[in-house]
């Protein structure tokens, strides 16, 4: 998947859909459909991550959070003028980034594999988590930002673009420009990592998914490649963060907590981790399936969820939306072969 | 003086003990199996909620306990069946599929018996030492963590299940060749796993709120104790859960109880960075 003029004209075809989509529903609607969006940068570089590099990072809420919160405490304490949310917004991916990099060297360059590395990225969250829940008190500030625990933290502005000779910028709260603004990276993000992928850095990194032992044998630092994966999925679990802080104006640590970090895995497991299309398709799909659960049966979502995910696992290890891409052509051959 | 030492020292057991009886059923299941089960904490609860309900019938709470063990582990042994089995060459995979469970038991256990179950009140009442009263069912608890070990310790070691058990673990095609069935060998040691779960969640059941999401308490913790340790259940998993008791219990009592929680889950993650195959890979000089 991913290459050849079929997939292209679909690629196509769905971006132009996604295009007129605004136009044909209302602007609450369509501020919905962003916070889909927000989230699938988060799950494409798990993709990245886990579905091509091959160590299941159990902690992508962290970074979720930390540039959720990075982003709420300079944009409180330093205005919405001049654009400077978006300053907020590379800074806080900046930060994400970095703590990325720190701790991505300690399990890497530690020689943390497999199972472990699940085990101490959940772990990193959870600290994270409790110790953001217990900033409740008046002493817990970062300049003028609160971070009031459990409560969350809210009061951030939405991102703003500065328009010249103008003295309103545009605001982007959850409506039909925030739309597209987040449509158009989502679009480059999705460009940028099929274009990594498919280069060297991406095959060496299946290569090292495949069989560690024989990447490093072949002359490749197993190590740099998982720390690059790890730096750059971390960067994108920061920027659905901040979209996500900036969209609702709002971020808590439960978001960080165990269940919203299991969610990006369900997401990537479900759409197929092995590609990033299947990835993405998966992850706004199943989003918005289970926003539609909650909203009708709300109890039964949770359930729903974990067969959903009990049953991927054991009958489409490869995902729904990759087994059902495949079945045509899997049906195709069988028909085929019963020819001969 | 005397009082700081027993009251650190009754902290330290009660950490000790908790992480042990916590992690030993995880510890079974991964170190000899390679199954990661995050359905862990969901054992624990229905170990928890079917020794609360039968102790309410009137019996005696230590068979009560043996009810919710048995109970979670013919859960566990039909879970193995269903799920488990197919997934032995597939590690990470466990995580996800096991993950599903744990979501499917703790929202269907809030569907089915609602968001809490009345508690039974912790039992045994309390002893004085020095100027502080201890409650004395810690002290079974610990007391208790220590005769699981050495049961376990018994059982692989001298049995011929244990026997069984090992060689399938160890070389799974070789012990087929030779007669054993490991296809029953791995459902029980699964069980077993599962069972021990299930007794932890009884005996802590009378000290703690039962609610559907309680395994949850349990499973963080459960994990750290059981990645510090590594594979091997008893030079691993019983020096990991002491030492880990050791950095709780001094930095909760130097700052606070969320300290110790934070203390320890850092603790782990240095750990980990100096022994990437745990406590036993250290003794057993295995190579990372």
């Amino acid at each position: 998947m991913g290459r050849g003029p079929w997939f292209w004209l679909g690629a196509v075809a769905v971006l132009a859909a996604a295009v007129i989509y605004p136009l044909l529903t209302d602007s609450y609607t369509v501020g919905n459909t962003v916070y889909f969006f927000n989230w699938a940068f988060m799950a494409l570089g798990l993709c990245l991550i886990w579905g091509y590099g091959g160590a299941l990072s159990f902690g992508q809420t962290a970074f979720f959070g930390i540039a959720g919160y990075a982003y709420g405490v300079i944009t409180v304490d330093f205005g919405s003028d001049f654009g400077l949310t978006l300053w907020a917004l590379l800074g806080a991916v900046a930060i994400s980034a970095l703590v990325a990099a720190v701790l991505g060297y300690f399990l890497f360059f530690g020689r943390i594999n497999g199972v472990f590395l699940g085990i101490v990225t959940l772990a990193v969250t959870l600290v994270l988590e409790r110790f953001m829940a217990q900033t409740a008190g008046p002493e817990w500030h970062i300049g003028a930002a609160r971070l009031n625990g459990f409560n969350g933290m809210s009061g951030m502005p939405p991102l703003t673009i500065p328009w010249p000779g103008s003295d309103d910028p545009i605001a982007l709260t959850p409506d039909i420009p925030l739309y597209y603004v987040v449509l158009g990276l989502l679009v480059v993000t999705y460009l940028a990592l099929r274009i990594l992928v498919n280069s060297s850095f991406g095959n060496v990194l299946v290569a090292i998914r495949e069989n560690p032992l024989r990447a490093t044998m072949l002359g490749y630092d197993v190590r740099k490649y998982q720390l690059g994966a790890f730096v750059i999925g971390s960067a994108l679990a920061g920027l659905s963060g901040v979209l996500y802080t900036s969209w609702g104006q709002y971020i808590t640590p439960s978001s960080m907590g165990i269940t919203a970090a299991a969610l990006p895995i369900v997401w990537v497991a479900v759409g197929g981790r092995s590609d990033l299309t299947t990835t993405l398709l998966g992850t706004i799909v199943l989003i918005g399936g289970f926003q539609a659960l909650t909203v009708y049966g709300s109890q039964y979502a949770l359930v729903v969820m974990g067969l959903l995910l009990v049953l991927t696992v054991l009958l489409a290890p490869e995902g729904l939306v990759a087994a059902l891409a495949l079945l045509p052509g899997k049906l195709l051959r069988r028909r085929a072969g019963e020819n001969a | 003086m005397v009082d700081a030492v027993v009251g650190f020292l009754y902290q330290f057991g009660d950490a000790a003990a908790f992480l042990i009886l916590a992690a030993s059923g995880l510890a079974i299941i991964f170190g000899m199996m390679g199954v990661i089960n995050l359905a862990h904490g969901e054992f624990i609860m229905a170990g928890a909620y079917t020794t609360v309900s039968v102790a309410k019938l009137g019996v005696p709470l230590p068979l009560a306990i043996g009810c919710g063990a048995l109970v979670a582990g013919l859960i566990g042994i039909v879970l193995e069946r269903l799920v488990i089995r197919h997934l032995y060459r597939r590690p990470l995979d466990t995580i996800v599929a096991t993950w599903g469970v744990s979501l499917i038991a703790s929202q269907g256990t809030l569907i089915l018996l609602g968001p809490s179950l009345s508690d039974i009140s912790t039992p045994l009442g309390s002893v004085q030492i020095g100027d502080l009263s201890y409650s004395v069912y810690r002290f079974v608890l610990m007391g208790t963590a220590a005769a699981i070990l050495l049961a376990l310790y018994l059982l692989f070691t001298f049995t011929r299940f244990g026997v069984l058990a090992r060689a399938t673990i160890q070389v799974p095609h070789m012990a087929e060749a030779l007669g054993v069935n490991t296809r029953l060998i791995y459902s029980l040691t699964f069980g077993i796993g599962a069972a021990l779960a299930g007794a932890t969640g009884g005996l802590y059941a009378p000290t703690m709120t039962l609610v559907p999401t309680m395994g949850s308490q349990f499973i963080t913790e459960a994990f750290v104790t059981v990645v510090t340790g590594g594979g091997d259940v008893f030079l691993g998993t019983a020096p990991a859960g002491v030492m880990l008791g050791f950095i709780r219990a001094a930095i909760t009592s130097w700052e606070g109880q969320l300290a110790g929680q934070i203390g320890l889950l850092v603790a782990v993650i240095i750990v980990i960075r100096i022994l990437p195959r745990g406590i036993s890979g250290l003794i057993l000089r295995e190579r990372a």
